[in-house]
């Protein structure tokens, strides 16, 4: 065991670190420090300067644009991006889509969308959910129908995040009405221009429009997006979700969002004495501050498990890193209200992406904080919510 | 002790319950957002017609002589509406004032109006460096022949944007924070060198940003003792968080009562997701959390009228420590409970979540009362 870094991984810490520094535009990380939204057009922008460095899809296989960087290398570079901050890459595709056609698809289909997908010319949508279909996301009811070299989609998705910009959509459907739940499953490469798709957005309780419900009336779609094997699309799926193990925690963004905190509690008063010197407020931001220690060093013992793992198969201890890390984010959210104090109240309209439409009332760094703390509930709602965290541990782990 | 309802106040209870049926379900509720400073006129109207806009004032003052306990029932019911109407501003804080400070004269001219619904009245005393400290108070009162000229900027004012008349505070002695020299002016929203930009709060109330520059106000607009305001101001501030507590009470009560419904009716994996045991507990674990906000509501409700002004406090303090508490566990669980749903605008309980939320931020979060409540011994005595 040597639980030290080595000194070529903290080399690299270093050249990922000065990349960042000469690369990262100053307008898209300014915006992540504010707590703003990033536009479409910031990630497109941070994507391509990624890929032309070759950066962009660090974890593929290097014959598909990967860098072959170790594990260790990986999540260096992850939490490196976190701390700068930037904007994490467009996961549906880099992170999700993009491995399963790697893993599953056709030549054609590799040729076709790998290459986008690292460029971020195609914006790929995530459509498993339904509204009936959520924790139990195998008793999904959208159905394709084979009809000579096309199949007919017709159903309703729903929290597709930003399917707005959606160019491509990848999904699951119901191709065997008959079989058992899990076994009629295809996966589906969908175009979002084709006739028969709707989409409509869902507003947030923060006021924003980050997900939306894709509606599917007889859409046609040519039996070669079909990605495998028809029924076997729950396989792809439960290999798409297992995948998502680094960065998971999202520690490196959690490390900056206290960061973050303790700048803006440094330089706002109670009375005559900085929050930051506020005793009781140290105490929590350092209870936070450890927990988080603890949860970085379990994600890096997963992390180091990587390379004695079967590929594609999850690991139940990623449902640790994702219930701690979930709620450790809530937990800042919560901290950042009491920066504020009675300026949690105002509320500001956020133009997607475009910064603010109107003035604050008190100070302007306080305008993202509520919405954030309000947002970000979700993060132990979606990607199997905490409670199914806790059933997966329960049985997979514990054996109960 | 007492814990039911006499006659008169079921009736209060059964006629601000029928009214809030009747026209304030959430859809109806949208609309009501939709008017002039984001709240309903009409509904205004039939407050004042109920009464409730006479209620905490003396008989003698053409009010109905209810206490904190006709207060609570109020504001408990408007709680589970999630009313965004100017109850709170015009009838809890500045009715306070008024009650608490007002000459005579001033109480006959300013009260018909507020309780027959003619006027908004909104209490300006929040500063940009207050926080949570009341005594700090950096406008400037100078005086001027028989009256007074008042400059500088008030922040975050309920319903400051809806007011035709603004209780003002502001220093004619002494430094930020001293708990002398404060004063309070009744000023007529309207008047020269008043200027006000109003906005939404998260929770979809309203509030307003208002400078004042050589604002002139005469002598019979002066309330009280000028320089003596702060333990006035602080009276009334205790006797709006107790009214703040009920409201509370009220959407956690009603956000509880929607996901327990949600339990029993969203099924996944071919059941409803109320069979499943940690969802079962987590609803308990929320039902005790109200159960507890409601048992130290009474408990402020019953403090409101204490005159000993530290035993006060440390009563406000404790119900605002166990209801910032509440609010957040019952909030965030009432969305997790929901799922993705739970996430949406659509879906009335995120918008008690974010009530909920300001409602711990005003006159200060838990953390800010435990360390007060802490520093003045705590509740029972060694
Ligand atoms: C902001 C956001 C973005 C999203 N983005 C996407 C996207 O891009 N694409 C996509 O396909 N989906 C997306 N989702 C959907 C997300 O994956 C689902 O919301 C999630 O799976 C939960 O499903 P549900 O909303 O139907 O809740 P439900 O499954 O109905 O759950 C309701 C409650 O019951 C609990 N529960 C359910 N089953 C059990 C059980 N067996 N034991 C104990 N408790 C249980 C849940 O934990 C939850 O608290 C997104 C969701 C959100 C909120």
């Amino acid at each position: 065991m040597d639980l030290s870094f080595t000194s070529e991984e903290n080399a690299f810490r270093e050249e990922v670190r000065t990349f960042l520094k000469e690369n990262l535009p100053a307008d898209i990380r300014e915006k992540l420090v504010q707590g703003l939204h990033s536009s479409k057009d910031d990630l497109v922008r941070w994507t391509r300067i990624l890929n032309k460095k070759g950066w962009a899809v660090p974890h593929w296989p290097v014959a598909y644009g990967g860098t072959g960087w170790t594990p260790v290398q990986q999540y260096i570079w992850l939490e490196e991006q976190m701390l700068a901050p930037a904007p994490q890459t467009l996961a549906f595709g880099v992170s999700m889509v993009g491995p399963v056609i790697y893993t599953f698809g056709t030549e054609e289909q590799k040729k076709k969308y790998l290459p986008a997908i690292a460029n971020l010319d195609t914006w790929w949508s995530q459509g498993f959910s339904e509204p009936g279909a959520g924790s139990d996301l195998a008793g999904l009811k959208t159905t394709a129908r084979r009809e000579g070299d096309e199949y007919v989609v017709n159903g309703q998705k729903t929290w597709t995040t930003l399917g707005q910009h959606g160019d491509m959509i990848f999904m699951l459907v119901r191709t065997d009405p008959n079989a058992k739940k899990q076994e009629g499953i295809s996966f589906l490469l969908i175009d979002m221009k084709t006739k028969g798709i709707t989409v409509r957005p869902i507003k947030t309780i923060d006021g924003g429009h980050e997900v939306n419900e894709v509606f599917f009336d007889d859409v046609r779609v040519p039996v070669e997006n079909l990605v495998g094997q028809e029924n076997k699309g729950w396989d792809y799926a439960k290999f798409l979700l297992g995948n998502e193990r680094v960065g998971i925690a999202r520690v490196g963004a959690s490390k900056e969002r206290i960061r973050r905190i303790k700048q803006l509690a440094a330089s706002e008063k109670d009375g005559d004495r900085p929050i930051i010197e506020n005793p009781r407020f140290r105490e929590k931001l350092a209870a936070i501050e450890v927990e988080l220690k603890a949860l970085e060093m379990t994600q890096l013992r997963v992390v180091a498990a990587e390379r004695n793992r079967e590929k594609g198969k999850p690991d139940p201890a990623s449902s640790i890193l994702k219930i701690k890390g979930s709620e450790l984010q809530q937990a800042i959210t919560e901290l950042a209200l009491e920066v504020a104090g009675p300026y949690v109240a105002p509320f500001r309209e956020e133009k997607e992406g475009h910064g603010w439409n109107e003035p604050p009332a008190g100070p302007d760094w306080a305008s993202p904080l509520a919405p954030a703390y309000f947002n970000y509930r979700k993060v132990s709602i979606y990607g199997g919510s905490n409670e199914i965290q806790k059933n997966i541990i329960a049985k997979a782990i514990l054996g109960l | 002790m007492d814990f039911d309802l006499s006659e008169e106040q079921r009736m209060l209870k059964d006629s601000v319950e029928r009214l809030v049926a009747d026209k304030y379900d959430f859809d109806q509720r949208k609309q009501h957002l939709k008017g002039e400073h984001g709240f309903s006129k009409e509904i205004w109207a039939q407050f004042a017609e109920l009464g409730l806009l006479a209620l905490p004032f003396s008989e003698a003052d053409g009010g109905f002589g209810g206490g904190a306990v006709e207060t609570m029932i109020v504001m408990e019911t408007l709680g589970r509406a999630l009313a965004v109407e100017p109850y709170l501003a015009t009838v809890v804080l500045s009715g306070g004032l008024l009650r608490h400070a007002a000459s005579a004269e001033q109480r006959a001219t300013y009260i018909p109006k507020i309780a027959g619904g003619e006027a908004i009245f909104a209490f300006a005393h929040g500063e940009r460096r207050a926080r949570y400290n009341l005594a700090h108070v950096e406008t400037k009162a100078k005086k001027d022949g028989d009256g007074w000229i008042i400059d500088g900027e008030k922040s975050l004012v309920l319903n400051g944007d809806a007011a035709d008349y603004l209780i003002v505070s502001a220093r004619i002695a002494g430094n930020a924070n001293d708990r002398d020299g404060i004063g309070l002016f009744i000023v007529d929203a309207r008047a020269p060198g008043v200027t006000r930009r109003g906005y939404w709060n998260q929770d979809a109330t309203r509030a307003a940003e208002i400078s004042f520059a050589g604002v002139k106000v005469d002598a019979a607009h002066v309330l009280g003792e000028p320089g003596k305001a702060l333990p006035v101001i602080e009276r009334v501030t205790d006797e709006a968080i107790a009214a703040l507590c009920a409201e509370a009470v009220g959407g956690m009560g009603a956000a509880h009562a929607d996901t327990v419904e949600y339990l029993k009716t969203r099924k996944q994996f071919g059941v409803t997701i109320g069979s499943f045991q940690s969802l079962q507990h987590r609803a308990v674990e929320m039902f005790v959390f109200i159960e507890q906000a409601r048992s130290i509501t009474y408990f402020a409700t019953m403090m409101a009228g204490e005159s000993n002004a530290a035993e006060r406090a440390r009563a406000m303090s404790a119900a605002k420590i166990q209801i910032g508490r509440s609010v957040r566990f019952v909030g965030q669980q009432s969305v997790q409970l929901h799922g993705g749903v739970g996430m949406t605008y659509e879906l009335k309980v995120g918008h008690y979540f974010k009530r909920g939320t300001c409602i711990d931020m005003l006159y200060g979060d838990a953390d800010h009362h435990l360390a007060k409540l802490a520093s003045m011994g705590g509740l029972i005595a060694a």
